[in-house]
């Protein structure tokens, strides 16, 4: 059996318990960052999942150029993580209970928000006024992508005005926030889900660490921005444990929309 | 000398440069020694030095808009507001604890209408920057800012709002009491309302801290301000590691009134007095003045106009993306 050493306690665990515990580490409880793949299997019934408008793609606008173009930094991305962008979104059921969800991926670009991502979330959001589902997004972002300069900033509005259309057709919006979740995500169309979920040890802020210590040039505190504080601070709903998200999700499903789960095979 | 042309160049472009110089001289001398000419592949080279001249030259002329916008001698939004507004009177606090005074709100009279006004404030002497974080807000000057909002709804007033910000205060306690979320619901508070909003970027417009209070209808741009996703030095440090070449970061990102308005980002670029509008504030705010009259008149007039409509679909339109292969959802 495969030995590999836990990220954060360094103890070596078994690679089957590790992927057997949906990558948390056994002994400290650590999570590992999923894919969205990876997310999405765990989460939804099998089989359940239907992709929308997978083949959207990014495109260079704006000729893009720092130390590599735009357009080799996205093929490089979609290498590393075997997706087309940021994110994926779709229909899917949990416990029965039908739903649009969208999984952000952070292999890609670090999960940043361009104009693809922006443009799938309406989608979604479409999906769910027109259907009168609820919708999941499950986010990990670094925040806006540069490489689209304004129009990625602008993608924070659009987010925040599909999201204020699904909030006047009075559907239920949740959002999972997975390590790390900052910048243009978290201050769009995160936090104003009606409940957030967090998993326990999620980066979840608007500035990083390192912005906040080179600002106040003091040392912040360990846990800034980080679940328990979120918590703490009123920032969040509920932290759950990556086992328990399903759970949670098809709970609050229930509550809002009044059906009742069903137990069904998974994976 | 070649050498001297390039010396100024940023470290990524230098080493490139000087190794284009070198093979130049190289097929230079092996053409002493042997008379074949390299003609094609010796131009080719030069044409790659040219460029990143080129790059630099631009990346200098952005560089100056930024600093131009950022500049002290820069009009404000309190000279705008004493010099556009007859009764103004100014509004403070959230009622939840604090009065950030990064945020100016209040009530105003323009072309016999009332307005709600909101706009950030950098502060005129140093005294007043420290103590407004140089115009960077928490999250309670937003909340402020939303409370002034959810007047004008009720009230009717139109909301006229003065983006100068080089972004949200990244501090702890911004980040405790909830910086993102409180950006993101004032973005949502722009767009439930139903009363027109009009906004003017007056100098820098950094970031999510920017935006928050920049959801128009009509928004209108200083030819000399900038507007961008992240600040050059930031984008600089995080892409190219290195924060000393912000210029060409600040030209990469496209962050000038001309490049926003070729984008559909704003609707209008108000140009300013010569030189720039520290040059001639009082000149600088009548022409706003101007434009802000005309354009609430032209607003005020269409009565059946739905404006939050129309900012909906105006900022879910934006965005560039392949949609060859986009599936019928």
């Amino acid at each position: 059996m495969e030995k590999i050493t836990c990220k954060k306690c360094k103890k070596t665990i078994n690679e089957n318990d590790f992927y057997q515990n949906l990558k948390v580490c056994p002994k400290c409880g650590f999570h590992d960052i999923m894919n969205a793949r990876e997310r999405i299997l765990s989460t939804a019934d099998m089989g359940s999942f239907v992709e929308f408008a997978e083949n959207i793609t990014s495109v260079d606008f704006l000729n893009f150029y720092d130390l590599k173009s735009y357009n080799e930094r996205l093929s490089e991305a979609k290498q590393k993580s075997g997706l087309n962008e940021a994110i994926i979104t779709g229909e899917a059921t949990i416990k029965g209970i039908r739903t649009s969800i969208c999984v952000m991926d952070f292999n890609f670009m670090g999960g940043s928000m361009g104009s693809v991502v922006g443009e799938k979330i309406k989608i979604a959001v479409e999906n769910s006024i027109s259907k009168k589902i609820p919708l999941i997004i499950f986010t990990a972002s670094g925040g806006a992508r540069m490489q689209e300069g304004i129009i990625s900033l602008m993608q924070m509005a659009k987010t925040v005005s599909c999201i204020n259309r699904l909030k006047e057709n009075n559907i239920p919006y949740f959002c999972v926030i997975t390590h790390p979740t900052t910048g243009g995500v978290s201050a769009s169309f995160a936090t104003i889900a009606d409940i957030i979920i967090t998993e326990p040890g999620a980066l979840f802020c608007f500035a990083g660490p390192r912005v906040v210590e080179q600002t106040i040039k003091k040392e912040i505190p360990q846990d800034f921005g980080l679940a328990q504080r979120n918590l703490k601070n009123g920032q969040v709903d509920i932290i759950a444990q990556r086992k328990e998200i399903n759970e949670v999700l098809a709970l609050l499903l229930s509550l809002f929309t009044g059906q009742i789960p069903k137990e069904e095979n998974k994976i | 000398m070649e050498v001297d042309k390039i010396k100024n160049l940023p470290k990524s472009f230098l080493k490139d440069s000087l190794k284009s110089i070198f093979k130049i001289e190289k097929l230079k001398r092996i053409t002493g020694f042997t008379g074949v000419h390299f003609n094609d592949a010796e131009k080719k080279l030069a044409q790659k030095i040219e460029n990143y001249r080129h790059v630099e030259r631009e990346a200098l002329k952005t560089w100056r808009i930024v600093q131009l916008s950022r500049d002290e001698k820069r009009p404000h939004t309190p000279d705008y507001i004493n010099g556009i507004f007859e009764d103004f009177i100014q509004l403070s606090g959230d009622r939840l604890g604090m009065d950030d005074k990064s945020i100016i709100t209040g009530l105003g009279r323009l072309d016999g209408r009332t307005v709600a006004v909101i706009g950030h404030n950098k502060g005129k002497d140093i005294k007043e920057r420290v103590e407004f974080n140089f115009g960077s807000s928490m999250p309670q000057g937003y909340r402020k800012a939303m409370r002034i909002m959810e007047i004008a709804q009720r009230f009717g007033f139109p909301v006229i709002t003065f983006i100068d910000t080089p972004g949200a205060y990244p501090a702890l306690e911004a980040e405790d009491s909830g910086q993102a979320g409180a950006i993101a619901k004032s973005i949502c508070t722009m767009f439930s309302l139903t009363v027109p909003t009009i906004t003017v970027l007056i100098g820098e417009g950094g970031s999510g801290g920017a935006l928050a209070l920049a959801i128009g209808n009509y928004v209108m741009m200083l030819e000399n301000s900038t507007y961008s996703v992240i600040s050059p030095e930031g984008c600089a440090s995080i892409l190219w590691r290195d924060s000393s070449v912000a210029r060409l970061a600040s030209r990469a990102l496209k962050l000038t009134s001309r490049d926003l308005f070729k984008l559909g980002v704003i609707d209008k670029i108000i140009y300013e007095p010569a030189g720039g509008a520290h040059n001639n504030p009082e000149r600088m705010i009548r022409i706003v003045r101007s434009y802000l009259k005309n354009t609430l008149k032209k607003f005020c007039s269409s009565k059946d106009f739905d404006f939050k409509k129309h900012r909906a679909q105006k900022y879910e339109a934006m965005g560039f993306v392949n949609l060859t292969d986009r599936q019928k959802v």
